[in-house]
């Protein structure tokens, strides 16, 4: 097996980060926006695709589409062989024991309802509980909510601190027999803070408590391995690291998914099918009714690849770096609040300035050409946690410059000028 | 920065600062509540119609600076104004920070609200402008929420 640590000394790493390099890789990024070089810092949203990843995309489309696991005929088998190579890297991206483990899944919401509909609807029943935490995305509270309402179940949520960390102990003392499904989020997509989900799954685990993993913001910043984790459930989107949009993945480990429910029903899910009675297909097929977006996720392996290629420790490094100066420029402003200061934290600065509000933010830096998001972040009780309306949110990948930080930083002083 | 020196004019940048009606109105005829999901705009708007005419009007909420400038301006416009006056004036105000039609130059009642006339150079931000007046347009019609998204 291929780990992260091999596929980077197979590619060669690099010893110090050549961004410029990095950025020829990025068509997109070589535009204009209301006549000024577009900074692109809305990488928590989604990220931007490289080269390499469109032309796998275009390849397949001209020379390989067909639809998958249904034909003898040529076409189809190499689809198929495109599409399962693909299951074959996120296997190894993520370090999962088998193939069949990785469910294809539009994103991760997707995913997320596949174990709220397949786990949840099947085991989870009235007076049983769900721990979520404070600083998850709608994505990993909604779900969870409709599933305690059609349950009588209880949703209970472990708080957080003011720098935004979750409270560990606090987390212990909501784990009890009843808890059927802690459902966490990895990094905070409006806070940054990295979890300590090892340590959160090993606890949930001493009470036979299988665990959700909410990987957006994670996958695409970090090694990830399942099998260390020990996490039992793990989505994330290809939108999110350098993949087109319609591709992400929710592991699961094969003995919860063989005895899940089926998410949908359809096509390429079957074994059988009379009127009377159908029988599922095996895993993974079980969980992927219907013509998967396959281009997409074929998309995804070759994101995958770039990413092993360009080394995903090197790229982390160098995010990590542009997080400290962005930090350090930003917070020397006056008048500036960082939201989210833990100690561990994924590249994403969320801020506020006194008395401005974060869309009036967002359209000034939008006139200098900088792209982030004002808003909620899709995190409303973040924002009621924080007491805040709203934050913009600068979120960097590894194609990011100082540079482009010292124009971040400059135009905030101007958002403050227009303001004065 | 013209186009942003449009949108946010002296006039806009002080009724953010020091909104004007910002308060609850004691015993209002008629209220309902704006929310702009999208940017988590949020306002309710107080009005106390007597005989067909708005006596008083007032709001209060958090927003940006566009929605909070528009909604200010909007009480000051529509204060002693008949309903059917205010109705037209929302008519207005929505053709011109959508650019539907070039109320800046055509004759109508909007006076200086014609200063919103720069959000049109910023589609995103149109909604802001215009949730006060959705707003206060529900309230005269008994809707008690509305959303612009």
């Amino acid at each position: 097996m291929l780990s992260t640590a091999d596929a980077i000394q197979a590619t060669g790493p690099v010893s110090t980060w050549d961004v410029e390099r990095i950025r020829g890789d990025f068509p997109v990024l070589h535009q204009k926006v209301n006549g000024k070089p577009l900074i692109y810092l809305d990488n928590g949203a989604s990220s931007q695709v490289p080269q390499v990843v469109i032309d796998r995309g275009i390849f397949y489309i001209e020379q390989e589409h067909s639809n998958i696991h249904r034909g003898v005929h040529y076409l189809s088998q190499r689809a198929t062989t495109a599409y399962e190579g693909a299951r074959e890297k996120v296997k190894r991206f993520i370090n999962a024991r088998e193939s069949r483990e990785c469910i294809f899944v539009r994103g991760t919401t997707e995913g997320i309802n596949l174990v709220m509909h397949g786990y949840g609807r099947k085991f989870i029943g009235e007076g049983d509980e769900v721990i979520i935490s404070a600083m998850e995305h709608h994505a990993n509270i909604v779900p969870w909510q409709m599933l305690c309402e059609e349950k009588r179940a209880r949703l209970r949520v472990i708080p957080m601190n003011d720098a935004g960390e979750l409270i560990f102990d606090e987390y212990d003392a909501l784990l009890n027999t009843r808890t059927k499904l802690v459902a966490v989020t990895h990094v905070s997509n409006a806070l940054g803070t990295i979890n300590p989900i090892k340590e959160m799954i090993a606890q949930a685990h001493k009470y036979g408590v299988p665990v959700l993993i909410d990987g957006a913001q994670s996958a695409p910043h970090m090694p990830v391995d399942v099998q260390d984790l020990d996490c039992d459930f793990f989505a994330f989107s290809g939108h999110k690291m350098y993949a087109p949009t319609g591709s992400g993945i929710i592991y699961g480990k094969a003995e919860l998914l063989e005895k899940m429910n089926p998410f949908q029903g359809g096509g390429d899910m079957i074994k059988t099918v009379t009127f009377e009675k159908t029988t599922f297909a095996e895993l993974p097929n079980k969980m992927e009714a219907g013509t998967p977006a396959i281009a997409s996720q074929i998309g995804l392996g070759a994101a995958i690849d770039y990413l092993n290629t360009i080394g995903r420790e090197q790229a982390a490094a160098w995010e990590n770096e542009l997080l400290r100066y962005a930090t350090e420029r930003v917070s020397a402003i006056e008048g500036v609040r960082i939201i989210g200061t833990a100690k561990e934290k994924a590249s994403v600065l969320s801020f506020i300035i006194d008395g401005i509000h974060p869309h009036d933010i967002g359209t000034i830096l939008d006139q200098e050409g900088i792209a982030v998001r004002a808003g909620h972040h899709c995190a409303q009780p973040v924002m009621q946690r924080f007491n805040v309306p709203a934050t913009a949110r600068a979120s960097f990948a590894f194609y990011n410059t100082k540079e482009e930080i010292d124009v971040l930083a400059g135009t905030i002083e101007k958002v403050i000028e227009i303001f004065s | 920065m013209s186009e942003l020196s449009e949108l946010y004019q002296q006039v806009i940048l002080d009724h953010n600062k020091k909104p004007r009606n910002f308060h609850k109105l004691e015993s209002p005829s008629h209220t309902a509540e704006g929310y702009n999901p999208l940017c988590g705009d949020q306002l309710t708007v107080y009005l106390k119609v007597e005989d067909d005419q708005v006596k008083d009007v007032a709001f209060e909420g958090s927003g940006c600076a566009i929605s909070k400038a528009s909604a200010s301006m909007m009480t000051q416009a529509v204060k002693g104004k008949s309903r059917q006056d205010t109705e037209e004036l929302f008519k207005e105000f929505h053709s011109l920070v959508t650019g539907e039609s070039d109320e800046e130059n055509e004759e109508n009642h909007l006076g200086n609200l014609k200063i919103f006339a720069g959000v049109r150079d910023f589609p995103v931000r149109v909604k802001c402008a215009t949730l006060p007046w959705h707003t206060l347009h529900a309230a005269l019609n008994k809707k008690e929420i509305v959303s612009t998204e």
